[in-house]
């Protein structure tokens, strides 16, 4: 039995990602903003198996709660063999670029709380000298975009905060293992046309529960993007600044 | 065009002028009673969470979307079972309260809705109604068998029903004719849970249509059965059908005439879901498709008009693979628009051959209709107004109860004229 801590628990990704978790009867411990979607997710999971230590309504941006509510989940759980930190938004760039205010409030959201989360947690864990953190940044991460750059630059940021977090916490046995996710059909992306390139969570989820128990560094899901960002990132920046991506 | 939204949490609302709306599970509805043109579908799959489940009484309380798939999928290794199932298990719980299915041991359990305790319903006002047979008792009946269109069914509570394992003990029997086949049910209703035909819509034999009796109980004790293997299913559709009239023939031939054990210990999924195992099987009728015809006669027609029919379908030479026969029970229906009801119920398929194949069904619809029966609205992408109407006459009392947002192409096609 894996213990284990979700936050943003009540994302698609991470939703599916914890049946899994449930259906090998691991002890969940769960963290998202809104009350009555983290207790709708807690019930489901616990009918599929998992026992449910507790879970804990948190707005990432109060950053000066994060130190108890860790606390509260290790307590709860009985340490942390993984956490999984999977909260986000998905900003819209045309609001961002109108006002400075938006854009620093989404970087906010999707980089530094992260960090701040990430500092904390990588403390327990260090102390405990095992385990694997498992943070959701995104194939966006890889090269700014015009269409989706707010985005792209704080999953960026986390991004390189988790390679250096990673040679860090090797040394005392704790794994970070960066997940990449491309297009997936969740309610973030709601309001987007859906082609061949989209996946399911049920799907991307399979492969991010695999990568976690595997302990691996960092996995594109699904896998075949490894290869579209492989190109888009050896593109010269000469072609690539005239492309409308 | 149709649009479509996807509900994910049970707090969320439906957007304003968005409508007509419909209710939308997994799609599995033969017509057109879950498309909404120029509408928009409220997808129910991200609605597909678990609520609670109590391991003493087996009740189960999940989200409208959750697939009878995930149910046995979770529940049969713990030794529960759904209390009745189509031949699918690729239908959400709130799809199989909106069209009141029913399964193999209709004369013994009655269909869906006489298994569901409760369920929340939201409309387009914004209003939420807890229906049971005794809170909304009237929304309760109006929804049950409502095809989507009374508002959205939230969540509901079912009672699973306990079983020692996945195994079905099954008995095959070969008859011929209608009469054969009352006889057998009459003979076989006490002691199996589940009973079916299979006829062969094709080669009417001399004493009527030849056909496979079957009947079954969930096996006792601890048996090594396997699920159905998937098959590699088609990955898209042939032009033209893989299923021509010479080759249905000597298939169904073969399915009668094949050296079967007569008692078999199998798993459920071959049982109850062999179309399951192979991914897009309605594809095999090529581009053009293909209609299911259902329809219900009272027991007292059954022989004659079911009689008639299958005669009138050999003599046309357009029937299929797909035959299926089954005697109801005497529950009195659950919801106002139900389907299954006393009597004997006959589910064909035809490939569309265009206007031979209307003219058919409309015929196979005058039989139903002069002996009382009813024609089955999930399966349905054809049938007049009229015969809806002498099918189902509380037809009247239910429109007070659909939602005033909500419609779909068969609401509009049997209340309007037009699709």
């Amino acid at each position: 039995m894996h213990k284990v801590l979700i936050i943003g628990a009540t994302s698609a990704i991470a939703e599916a990602t914890a049946r899994l978790f449930a259906e090998d009867g691991d002890r969940l411990f769960l963290v998202a903003r809104r009350k009555a979607r983290l207790e709708a997710a807690a019930d489901d999971l616990a009918v599929r198996g998992a026992e449910i230590a507790g879970c804990e309504v948190l707005d990432v941006n109060e950053l000066d709660r994060h130190r108890a509510v860790l606390t509260r989940a290790e307590q709860a759980l009985g340490g942390i063999d993984v956490a999984l930190v999977a909260h986000g938004t998905l900003p819209d760039q045309q609001l961002c670029q109108a006002s400075a205010k938006l854009t620093v409030e989404e970087i906010q959201t999707n980089a530094v709380s992260t960090v701040a989360l990430l500092t904390r947690l990588s403390e327990l864990m260090e102390r405990k000298g095992k385990g694997q953190i498992a943070v959701v940044t995104s194939v966006a991460a890889e090269r700014g975009r015009q269409s989706n750059y707010v985005y792209g630059a704080a999953k960026a940021a986390v991004d390189t905060f988790l390679e250096g977090l990673r040679q860090r916490l090797y040394k005392v046995g704790v794994g970070v293992t960066t997940i990449r996710p491309g297009f997936v059909d969740t309610p973030m992306t709601a309001g987007f046309e859906k082609g061949l390139l989209w996946a399911q969570p049920e799907t991307v989820a399979r492969r991010i529960h695999h990568a976690i128990l595997k302990g691996k560094d960092v996995v594109y899901v699904p896998s075949f993007w490894r290869w579209i960002i492989l190109a888009i990132r050896l593109m010269p920046r000469r072609i690539f600044k005239v492309m409308k991506l | 065009m149709q649009g479509a939204i996807r509900l994910h949490w049970r707090d969320e609302q439906l957007p304003e002028g968005r409508g007509p709306f419909l209710s939308y599970g997994n799609g599995r509805s033969y017509g057109d009673s879950c498309l909404n043109s120029g509408g928009t579908l409220v997808d129910l799959r991200g609605l597909d969470r678990f609520i609670s489940f109590d391991a003493d009484t087996g009740v189960l309380r999940c989200e409208a979307g959750v697939l009878l798939s995930d149910i046995l999928g979770r529940f049969v290794p713990k030794g529960w079972f759904p209390p009745l199932t189509p031949g699918t298990q690729q239908v959400t719980v709130g799809g199989a309260i909106a069209n009141d299915v029913h399964g193999k041991n209709h004369h013994r359990a009655g269909s869906f809705g006489h298994h569901v305790r409760r369920f929340e319903l939201l409309r387009s006002d914004g209003s939420r109604l807890l229906c049971s047979p005794r809170e909304n008792a009237d929304w309760f009946a109006a929804t049950i068998g409502g095809l989507g269109l009374t508002g959205v069914i939230l969540w509901a509570e079912i009672a699973l029903k306990k079983i020692e394992g996945p195994a079905i003990e099954v008995e095959s029997l070969r008859f011929s004719g209608v009469k054969e086949f009352l006889e057998l049910s009459r003979a076989s209703h006490n002691a199996y849970e589940y009973t079916v035909a299979w006829i062969d819509s094709l080669t009417p034999g001399p004493g009527g249509a030849r056909g496979l009796f079957f009947r079954g109980n969930h096996a006792a004790g601890h048996h090594a059965v396997a699920p159905s293997r998937r098959k590699p299913g088609l990955p898209f559709t042939p032009p033209v059908s893989l299923l021509p009239r010479a080759a249905v023939g000597l298939f169904n031939t073969a399915v009668y005439r094949w050296p079967r054990r007569r008692r078999a210990i199998v798993h459920y999924e071959p049982f109850f879901y062999p179309l399951d195992a192979v991914p897009n099987w309605n594809r095999l009728f090529g581009r053009k498709g293909f209609y299911q015809y259902q329809c219900v006669i009272p027991q007292d027609q059954a022989e004659a008009a079911i009689g008639e029919i299958i005669a009138k379908v050999a003599r046309a030479r357009e029937g299929s693979f797909l035959s299926v026969l089954k005697v109801f029970g005497n529950r009195r229906p659950p919801g106002w628009l139900s389907f299954s009801r006393p009597g004997t119920t006959l589910a064909l398929d035809f490939p569309d051959r265009g206007r031979s194949t209307l003219a058919l069904l409309d015929t196979l619809d005058e039989i139903t209709a002069e002996a009382g029966g009813a024609v089955y609205p999930a399966k349905d992408a054809r049938m007049k107004a009229e015969t809806f109407e002498r099918g189902y006459p509380a037809l009247h009392r239910f429109e007070r109860y659909r939602d005033p947002a909500f419609a779909s192409n068969f609401w509009r096609r049997m209340t309007s004229g037009d699709t």
